[in-house]
């Protein structure tokens, strides 16, 4: 085990790329064995500061340390302590599974039979040991994803960075990645600095979430806190007859104030939680049918919308 | 082995595995100045009938321009893999194992040497086998050898620069014509003394390749010409000189890690 008892600081972290500001002076501060989630969109800067953390990438200005070691200073030492699965799989497409881990395990002065254990347990453990000896271009890309997670893990390193380790996989591999990612962390006390645009996948996986947009991040917390900090949850109700909508509304504005929705259903913003057995109680009362009730809890990207003005989705699209 | 040493090794195999297991990668370079070489020793048999040309076979005296093609695709070959690894980020993968810059660079190199050698091997068997006589003995052909090495050395480090400096498969495929055209402006097909025209002559006199052409030719059918070796040599010499420079200093922009 290498495992540092330091995570990752961060102070005022700029990248200029001529007149660019990909990274516009974040802080940060993950606590080792801590899963950290950086969301946003496409050109937010979230790859930016990947790289500026795993040494690839000079800062233009601040600071950052990971595992204890400076970024600037110290990048061997960083290097050694960390694991990184970077945007889209970076894999030779002629060599084997196994002879990328041979690979990357001898860059890292690891031989012998030592090599051989570490490799077979390794294959194992992402489920690729029958499909090790078989090229690289004939993976799926999950089973690519799956590889290039096995290669970070390769000098057993404390803190992993995985850049949208997700992105364009199907559900069953974007799960079992997660539940792989979910046991580093919580079994080996890994740290995992996950940069991602599913907001699922943040919900479901990071301890802590931070929102980056145009290189600076504009909302940070657990999702629950977060997602508590925007608003409380929605209740939608469509009526079966039209004619009630009136009636409805009436009824539905004693328990929050209204919001958006769909034609023909009108949706309010609860005052408090757990309001729903009591809408649904009065509904019962007033004789009004309903032919759909709908619950919506915030999501992130309801921070998102909140924090910046726009849906992750809309903004992946300017 | 010290660590350096184990890296280049690492690299350079890999290298050489890749190329290997693709069959349209490395056939071509390797047939191609081969078919030329048959064609063109017949096509232009009666060139050497004109007086003062070194040899009665033509062959033997176009033996030496499947060498430096060969050296040109090994540098394409490398330059274009280079390329790809940058682009699909191999080469920050790497970068973040303790590999240092030169073994990453002269790893590379290793897999154009090794391509090379293996090309100079099956050129030189060939020639011998269609009856081309070597002048300068045995010693001779394992200097062949080994000039047809650096020559390949020299090309695949520079194709490795433009890989580095252009980040991409097609800018190095861009440049090959260029690279190519330097050989056709040289002494490949005829002695330097009995071009006629001037601008020809005097470009294939500056064209450093004319030398390395001129000096594996001197072995084949001169014999051991002191003068054309050390020309040769110090142009293969200072190719891979200048080619390593600038690569070293552009994989420093390219590998930028702290």
């Amino acid at each position: 085990m290498n495992r540092s008892d330091k995570g990752i600081e961060v102070e005022g972290l700029v990248r200029r790329f001529k007149d660019i500001e990909a990274v516009a002076g974040i802080d940060l501060t993950i606590a080792p064995g801590e899963i950290y989630g950086f969301l946003g969109p496409n050109g937010a800067g979230k790859s930016t500061t990947v790289h500026m953390l795993t040494t690839l990438l000079p800062p233009t200005s601040g600071r950052a340390t990971v595992a204890g070691h400076d970024v600037v200073r110290q990048g061997p030492k960083v290097r050694a302590s960390i694991g990184a699965a970077l945007q889209e799989a970076a894999l030779d497409p002629f060599l084997t599974g196994r002879e990328h881990l041979r690979l990357q395990a001898s860059l890292h002065g690891i031989g012998g039979d030592a090599r051989k254990k570490l490799i077979a347990q390794l294959l194992d453990r992402v489920g690729l040991t029958q499909a090790g000896d078989r090229k690289v271009r004939t993976y799926s890309g999950g089973m690519k994803r799956r590889l290039d997670l096995a290669l970070a893990l390769i000098h057993d390193p404390s803190i992993l960075f995985l850049d949208e380790p997700t992105t364009g996989l199907d559900p069953q591999s974007r799960s079992a990645l997660w539940t792989e990612v979910n046991r580093l962390a919580r079994e080996e006390g890994v740290t995992v600095f996950l940069t991602t645009q599913y907001l699922e996948e943040a919900d479901v996986l990071a301890d802590r979430v931070g929102i980056i947009d145009h290189g600076r991040i504009v909302a940070e917390g657990t999702p629950a806190q977060l997602k508590s900090e925007i608003g409380k949850a929605t209740v939608e109700v469509v009526p079966e007859e039209h004619g009630d909508l009136p009636r409805l509304r009436g009824l539905l504005a004693r328990f929050g104030s209204e919001t958006a929705a769909r034609p023909g259903a009108f949706a309010v913003q609860l005052n408090g939680n757990g309001q729903l057995p009591d809408v649904i109680r009065a509904l019962d009362t007033e004789a009004l049918r309903a032919a759909e009730i709908n619950l919506h809890q915030p999501t992130l990207d309801d921070v998102f919308l909140a924090k910046t003005g726009r849906t992750l989705e809309g903004a992946e699209e300017e | 082995m010290s660590v350096i040493a184990h890296q280049v090794w690492l690299i350079a195999r890999r290298s050489l595995v890749r190329t290997a297991r693709q069959p349209g990668v490395w056939i071509p370079p390797l047939t191609f100045p081969l078919i030329l070489m048959a064609v063109n020793s017949n096509g232009l048999r009666a060139a050497t009938r004109l007086p003062g040309f070194p040899t009665h076979s033509f062959l033997a005296f176009f033996v030496p321009f499947a060498f430096m093609q060969g050296a040109l695709f090994a540098s394409a070959i490398a330059g274009t893999d280079l390329a790809r690894d940058i682009d699909n980020g191999f080469l920050n993968r790497l970068a973040l194992t303790p590999i240092r810059g030169a073994s990453l660079l002269l790893g590379e190199i290793g897999g154009a040497v090794g391509l090379g050698a293996i090309q100079a091997v099956v050129y030189l068997s060939i020639a011998l086998a269609a009856g081309v006589h070597i002048d300068a003995g045995v010693p001779g052909a394992v200097l062949i050898l080994v000039l047809a090495i650096l020559v390949a050395a020299g090309f695949g480090t520079l194709g490795l620069w433009l890989a580095l400096r252009t980040g991409s498969g097609e800018g190095v495929q861009s440049m090959f014509p260029l690279l190519f055209f330097l050989l056709l402006i040289s002494s490949m097909n005829m002695p330097r003394n009995l071009i006629e025209v001037s601008w020809f002559r005097d470009a294939a006199t500056v064209n450093p390749v004319s030398y390395m052409i001129e000096a594996l030719r001197s072995l084949v059918i001169v014999g051991w010409d002191g003068q054309a070796l050390a020309l040769g040599f110090g142009f293969a010499i200072a190719l891979i000189a200048l080619s390593l420079v600038l690569s070293a200093r552009q994989l420093k922009v390219r590998m930028a890690r702290t």
